[in-house]
């Protein structure tokens, strides 16, 4: 690397420092989102994401979110279609503000399950606690768990129990293919 | 039959299921990669006990973390108590939860109002 590449690199590097601390970014990662990274990552938060003074059920929440996001991904990440290897990549990220946590993933999906997310999420983010609940009710008992493993149930049980509507976007990357961002916020009163 | 016992892993919880005095025990986290593949034989376990059970059944369930795969996996064992229930055996599910755990403590009753059986809900 040439002289000024890499000092505009530092800069890069120190900009990305300044914009972790001024938005409280606790963990970033970009990669292959398998299982065992999913065990470790869940171990983290329990012990050094979340601060020892908040309420135990946030706690568990930020654990639990953390969880549902990543197994999302590692399940139903869609293979970029230049890609040969059958591997979950995506982003995720932990930020924490003096109100909440939220955590945002991103990931590559093909249009069809875009409209199939958008219809998901849209309905979800306009339903009530007590429709929420009904919907999750009805899911458990009649939804089966499906071959990638999930039941249905993760961003239903997210919403109730934070509260909060998700914000989401998809970004075109390539024919057919978006990159799907998502937040969850997590509020630090119960 | 066999008394059943798998050890806790750090995403599997410890299941303790012992056909002679009717006294289960799932404890600790729930997140496996495949959820139906580790409950599996549980969930073949429980359908032999349903055909010779005890008198009495007694399940505690004492979870500091399942995931959403895992609580419908926990429903499907309920509803297999349920049938127990139903056919006149006496069956009681004794749901543990951190004192400071709010939806540890809420799943206890959510699920105890899907299915019809006697409910101990003890924080500790």
């Amino acid at each position: 690397m040439v002289q000024t590449d890499n000092t505009r690199f530092q800069e890069f590097v120190y900009s990305v420092y300044k914009s972790m601390k001024s938005f409280e970014i606790f963990l970033v990662y970009e990669g292959i989102i398998t299982h065992g990274l999913i065990k470790t990552f869940a171990e983290l938060t329990e012990t050094s994401i979340t601060k020892p003074d908040d309420p135990q059920t946030i706690q568990q929440r930020v654990f639990h979110v953390l969880v549902e996001t990543l197994q999302n991904i590692s399940k139903h990440s869609d293979e970029n279609e230049i890609s040969s290897q059958k591997d979950s990549r995506g982003i995720f990220v932990v930020a924490r503000s003096p109100g909440e946590y939220s955590i945002t993933t991103g990931n590559l999906v093909t249009s069809a399950k875009k409209e199939e997310i958008s219809t998901l999420l849209n309905n979800i983010n306009h339903l009530t606690r007590s429709e929420l609940d009904n919907l999750y009710k009805n899911q458990i008992l009649q939804g089966h768990v499906s071959q990638r493993g999930g039941a249905g149930l993760g961003f239903i049980d997210i919403r109730r129990k934070t509260g909060k509507k998700f914000d989401y976007s998809f970004v075109p990357v390539e024919k057919n293919m978006y990159f799907f961002l998502f937040t969850a916020f997590i509020p630090r009163k119960l | 039959m066999n008394m059943m016992h798998i050890p806790a892993k750090e995403d599997t919880p410890e299941i303790f299921l012992n056909p002679e005095t009717g006294n289960f025990k799932f404890s600790g986290r729930s997140l496996p990669e495949d959820v139906s593949n580790f409950y599996s034989p549980v969930l073949h376990w429980l359908d032999e006990y349903l055909a010779s059970p005890a008198e009495n059944t007694v399940v505690d369930f004492q979870m500091s973390y399942f995931n959403t795969a895992s609580s419908k996996i926990i429903l499907d064992i309920l509803l297999r108590l349920e049938k127990l229930s139903a056919e006149g055996k006496n069956v009681r599910i004794r749901w543990h939860y951190p004192k400071n755990d709010e939806d540890m403590a809420d799943a206890g009753i959510e699920y105890s109002e899907i299915v019809d059986i006697p409910f101990d809900h003890l924080p500790y």
